[in-house]
């Protein structure tokens, strides 16, 4: 049975739909990129699949194995969080909360599943840095380390790499590949469409009409498209 | 300086002195562990006018002649909490247009009450009092001292066991729903809590100057700490010293209790403000 499965979902807010008929199916192991212009409900979809909004109309399946207490959420950078005082550790350590349930603290397993993690993303010896402080990119693995205490199965990733640096940029496209080579179900929205797509097996195209296809597919149109332009 | 132990120590043989200074320490602990949360999800002016809900409610309890006012002024003020702080997660009237709008009913209702149904000659005095709380708390009876007490120490029970995830809601509401705590369950003890704390310190600092025990604490701490835990142990420290002082201070000379903490939490902030501002020209 597939992970994650969609049919005929429409997503919104307020009953109003940003998106609608959008159906897939995603395997565990899979790595969809989903693209599509500002606007175009990528970011709501996301949090559908998160289960932060209901969706408008349709429905969205997860596999047995997934509840919804394995997702790994990466959210669309905000400014929100600039003057908060947290430091790396405590943001960090956060995405163990999920394995809590009602336990008030964290017990020794969690703490090193965060530390592994710290260390997983390079951010070794910043674990007191106020997370405010840290640069964009800093920032983005720091959340990528905490969304992966919270998973070891479906990490969902909106706009991982906006505002960083090409170096950077490889960098964490090198990080989540290697995680799905590990058997992560990677979702990725991105901007970025000829790296992005580049490492995934799936696209989802939201522009307007909804198109789910393989990234070979996806490419073999891409490429007759801009021949027929060019 | 004997002298002024001398007379401390002659001050706290009386009963009452000894409850307002006990219920003051636990209030303002209190007020201050909630306060960093409530500044850091912006949510500082829910507290000011819930603080104001609060007032109208006592004066509606007033006049039915109930002796134990809390029972009346405790449901109605967490139900407002409530009410603004879901409010305040998806704001469809501009949120904070909604908390003023409350906030001045609450006022203009209260003072009217107080008004058409003097319980006492001085009207003017007692809307004093329950405005900047200038003696309510040396007048509170044992059941009263006992049930604020009671009260702050659940409050502060329910912050130290939901501390990690109260900072995650806090920090990150989205992320926390979406790894499956239950951000609505949390904000909602939130808001309850908001909402005990403020009828409690309506004894101490009366209703205008709660949020100033909300809200100068957090605030100090955060200009010279970044990360929540220091902050939160740091302005818990500052709050319960302030209100020590002020109480002290206040027993002392005489003056207003409410308004001589809220100058102290002010005179702290002050001076954390300079040092964080010195560290931060240290770092560059
Ligand atoms: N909280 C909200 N309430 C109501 N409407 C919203 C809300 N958030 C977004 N929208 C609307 O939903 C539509 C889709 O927004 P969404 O954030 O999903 O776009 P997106 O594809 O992620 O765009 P971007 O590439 O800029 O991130 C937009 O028209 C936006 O105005
Ligand atoms: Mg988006």
């Amino acid at each position: 049975m597939a992970l994650i499965s969609c049919k005929d979902l429409a997503v919104g807010y307020d009953n109003a739909a940003v998106a609608e008929n959008i159906t897939f199916e995603l395997n565990e192991g899979d790595y969809l990129v989903v693209i599509g212009e500002n606007g175009s409900g990528k970011s709501t979809l996301i949090k559908t699949l998160c289960g932060l909004i209901k969706p408008v109309s349709g429905n969205v399946s997860y596999d047995d194995g997934l509840k919804k207490t394995c997702v790994g959420y990466l959210p669309q950078a905000s400014e929100d969080q600039k003057d908060f005082p947290a430091s790396v550790w405590e943001v960090v350590v956060s995405g163990c909360l999920s394995s809590c349930g009602l336990r008030p603290f964290y017990n020794k397993k969690e703490k090193a599943l965060a530390r592994e993690n710290i260390e997983k993303m390079g951010l070794k010896g910043m674990e007191k840095r106020r997370f405010g402080e840290l640069s964009g990119g800093q920032k983005q693995r720091v959340l990528l380390a905490r969304a992966l205490c919270a998973t070891q199965k479906l990490l969902v990733l909106d706009e991982p790499v906006s505002g960083l640096d090409p170096k950077v940029t490889a960098e964490t496209y090198e990080i989540v590949k290697r995680l799905n080579d590990e058997g992560v179900t990677v979702i990725m929205i991105s901007h970025d469409l000829t790296s992005a797509v580049g490492y995934s097996d799936h696209v989802l195209v939201m522009d307007g009409t909804i198109r789910f296809c393989t990234t070979k597919e996806y490419l073999e149109t891409f490429n007759l498209k801009e021949k027929y332009n060019g | 300086m004997g002298e002024f132990f001398g007379q401390i120590t002659l001050y706290f043989q009386f009963p009452f002195v000894r409850y307002a200074f006990i219920v003051g320490v636990l209030i303002s602990l209190c007020s201050s562990l909630l306060g960093v949360t409530l500044v850091l999800k912006r949510f500082s002016f829910i507290g000011d006018g819930l603080s104001h809900v609060a007032f109208g409610a006592m004066a509606v309890a007033a006049v039915t002649g109930l002796t134990n006012q809390m029972l009346i002024v405790l449901p109605v003020t967490v139900a407002s909490a409530i009410i603004l702080l879901k409010n305040g997660t998806r704001a469809k009237i501009k949120g904070d247009a909604a908390v003023a709008m409350i906030s001045v009913s609450a006022l203009a209702a209260g003072y009217l009450v107080m008004n058409l149904f003097p319980t006492s000659s001085n009207v003017s005095a007692d809307v004093c009092t329950s405005l900047f709380g200038s003696i309510s708390i040396l007048t509170l009876t044992k059941m009263q001292v006992w049930l604020s007490a009671a009260l702050s120490v659940a409050a502060v029970a329910v912050f130290v066991l939901f501390y990690n995830k109260i900072f995650a809601v806090t920090f990150d509401g989205n992320f926390a729903s979406a790894t499956g705590v239950n951000s609505g369950v949390y904000n909602l003890i939130i808001a309850v809590i908001t909402a005990v704390v403020i009828v409690l310190a309506m004894n101490l600092v009366g209703s205008l100057l709660i949020s100033a025990l909300i809200i100068f604490p957090a605030l100090s701490a955060m200009r010279v700490f970044g990360n929540f835990r220091a902050v939160t142990i740091c302005s818990a420290i500052l709050s319960v010293s302030c209100s020590a002082l002020g109480i002290l201070a206040s027993i002392l000379w005489g003056t207003p209790v409410g308004p001589t903490i809220v100058v102290a939490d002010m005179a702290v902030f002050v001076a954390f403000y300079l040092a964080g501002s010195f560290k931060r020209v240290k770092i560059r």
